[in-house]
């Protein structure tokens, strides 16, 4: 399984592609892909936000469901999808109902 | 401390209108990412895991309390209440908006600051022994040097860009504190026979995937040939250093491919073209630059003397700090301070922006305005008379920054790692943290005495891991972080890289590993003014080895 991911232009946010084609700033808003379309379906959508210039740096990451939550395979991903795990008061760990990396 | 003279300042401010006109553009999608990235990078600005990150040079690590106070002020305004202070001695802000760049590289340009170098295959900033100028063995400043180079290194159109990014380090001192043997260049100032000033060069030092350390070039050569020798150095790396590669662009790869004795050839020769020309330094522009740098006017205080015998006794915290964070000064009356920003569990090297206020504070009613950044990631007060010790320890308890750890165990370098950079591997922060607190007892630190850990999340080294006595350098292993040690590396005047002991450590091996390394040395050296180091000089891998692996290990 996979999801795109990106950095807002603007202020360099980690976000993530939703199905309704915005850049949503919490993973588990992520529209998921399952099959080969999808996944074509989603890189095309971040060649075109790439030309908008709404975002930057726009990856495909393997994620699993975990207890009902996307968690990406790489702790990286884990962390950007959190916040760093020296600060637990920074980054997205910081909003209610996501948590630190791990 | 050097002043911009009004080139510099219309410089600066040019830059910044350069970069807010290109920020706009590019926000406007009027360019690409790929057309902004290098405009961007030229100043500071890198893109990292949450955010954008900027990088400001703070040149041979020096700073006045209102440049201090900037950055507090930028950590509050734009940042998130802290700043990081790095191995290069710069500072790095780890959230600020692309929107603000601009304003934030135009307050900075208000107090004589920019992020310019900072990043780029060019000359970055120039650093320096942080006691420079202050230092009891200091044979002169080196930082006059440091300026002309960066004056004369600043957008250079010839070396601006080079094949590969390239960093020089200056020390004025035979006890090398400024690591110039893993430089690009590393200049080591000193006096002939006659009593004259020049430099012993060091060529083709760096750390990263392939560490090396610097051949030495050049045993003396005479200040007013500074600039002449770098060009003649940076011309025969800018035409010979390898761009196919970017594993093997650094002037290190071309000084091992060519020889030190074919390179020092190509050097000399276009040293001969060109040192008579127009890059011979003048003497008085020199001693002109020199003036920048004069030590602040020191009154007598010996009365300090008879205070800290006194204070030493009644308050063993005072003792242990005067012990490990005070070194000697020119001035038998002063000293230089170490602030230690290594509090036993806390980030190496962060700094909230109240704490660089109070610093700002502290440097600028008892230390005559001056702090410095070592590339250990501590701050420096350099010039503070023995009197007004107890004072400064005093208000140093007072932010969390007495630390008494200078040089021992807990005073770990740590590169961001994994929890901010895009490149890293592993984390390094939280290793440090957890060795920290696991080695933090001021007792135990003391007992085991000088020794340095370092740690990068990835093998570009900006941890420092090759040179530390113990080196950490996190991997990534099936999509899980795992450790290795090296043991034995030093950055001082007798650079050695460290040697990789074995098998990585998981995450949660990694600190009992440490501590196992530190208790296999206890328990071997000689006496206890047997240093980690020199017992390892001694004895080799091989004890550590068994105790890390178990001796069959080590046999099979
Ligand atoms: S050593 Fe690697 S992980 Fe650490 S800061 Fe440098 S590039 Fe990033």
């Amino acid at each position: 399984m996979k999801i795109l991911t990106a950095n807002r232009l603007i202020d360099g946010e980690a976000v993530w592609l939703a199905a309704d084609h915005s850049w949503a700033e919490t993973i588990h808003a992520a529209d998921i892909a399952r099959d080969d379309a999808t996944v074509e379906k989603l890189e095309r959508a971040g060649r075109a936000a790439l030309c908008k210039n709404e975002v930057v740096d726009v990856n495909l990451i393997d994620i699993e469901i975990a207890n009902g939550e996307i968690r990406p395979l790489r702790l990286r991903e884990r962390i950007r999808a959190a916040g760093p795990t020296t600060h637990p008061l920074f980054g997205k760990q910081a909003r209610p109902g996501i948590s630190i990396a791990a | 401390m050097y002043r911009y003279d009004e080139f510099d300042h219309a410089f600066v401010k040019a830059r910044v209108a350069e970069l807010a006109d290109q920020v706009e553009r590019r926000l406007a999608g009027e360019i690409t990412e790929d057309q902004f990235k290098p405009l961007r990078l030229m100043n500071g600005v890198y893109l990292q895991l949450h955010a954008y990150m900027l990088r400001i040079a703070i040149p041979y690590g020096t700073l006045s309390s209102r440049q201090m106070r900037m950055l507090a002020h930028i950590a509050r305004r734009y940042d998130k209440g802290y700043g990081h202070f790095t191995t290069r001695q710069n500072i790095q802000f780890n959230w600020p908006a692309l929107s603000d760049i601009p304003a934030i590289l135009d307050e900075l340009a208000s107090v004589e600051m920019h992020a310019i170098q900072t990043s780029g295959n060019c000359i970055r900033n120039v650093t320096a022994d942080h006691f420079a100028g202050a230092a009891a063995d200091e044979v002169a400043d080196p930082r006059p040097y440091a300026e002309i180079l960066r004056q004369w290194s600043s957008v250079h159109p010839e070396f601006s860009f080079l094949p590969r990014k390239f960093k020089i380090a200056v020390t004025g001192a035979d006890r090398d504190r400024a690591a110039i043997q893993v430089h690009d260049i590393g200049l080591h100032l000193k006096k002939n026979g006659k009593g004259e000033l020049g430099f012993a060069v060091y060529v083709g030092g760096g750390q990263g995937r392939t560490p090396m350390v610097a051949k030495k070039i050049r045993d003396f050569l005479p200040e007013e040939d500074l600039l002449s020798y770098t060009t003649a150095i940076m011309r025969v790396y800018n035409l010979n250093g390898r761009r196919d590669n970017k594993y093997k662009a650094r002037i290190k790869i071309l000084v091992h491919e060519t020889g030190v004795g074919e390179l020092t050839r190509q050097v000399e020769a276009e040293f001969e073209a060109l040192k008579d020309g127009e890059l011979k330094l003048p003497e008085t522009d020199i001693r002109a630059i020199e003036r920048y740098f004069a030590p602040p006017d020191l009154p007598e205080r010996p009365e300090g003397w008879a205070e800290l015998a006194a204070s030493r006794k009644d308050d063993a915290a005072f003792a242990a700090w005067l012990r490990r964070n005070v070194n000697d000064h020119w001035h038998p009356d002063y000293a230089s301070v170490t602030i230690s920003l290594k509090g036993i569990g806390e980030i190496p090297g962060d700094a909230s922006d109240a704490q660089m206020d109070a610093i700002a504070d502290l440097a600028q009613e008892l230390a005559f305005d001056e702090i410095r950044v070592s590339h250990e990631q501590n701050l420096i007060l350099p010039h503070v008379a023995r009197a007004d010790l107890r004072l400064v320890f005093e208000r140093l308890v007072e932010i969390g920054l007495a630390t008494a750890n200078a040089g021992l165990v807990t005073d770990i370098i740590a590169c961001p790692g994994l929890d901010y950079c895009a490149l890293a591997n592993a984390r390094s922060i939280p290793v440090a943290q957890e060795i920290s607190r696991r080695l933090g007892d001021q007792q135990r630190q003391e007992e085991i005495g000088d020794l340095k850990i370092k740690i990068s999340g990835c093998i570009n080294a900006c941890g420092h891991h090759h040179v530390g006595h113990i080196g950490i350098l996190g991997v990534e292993k099936k999509g899980t972080e795992l450790y290795q040690i090296t043991l034995g590396g030093s950055g001082d005047e007798n650079t050695t890289i460290g040697e990789i002991v074995g098998r990585g450590f998981a995450p949660d091996e990694i600190t009992d590993a440490i501590e196992t390394v530190v208790e296999t040395y206890l328990g071997l050296r000689q006496d206890s003014a047997e240093t980690f180091l020199s017992a390892y000089r001694r004895v080799g891998a091989l004890p550590f080895k068994e105790a890390l692996y178990g001796s069959s290990a080590t046999a099979a």
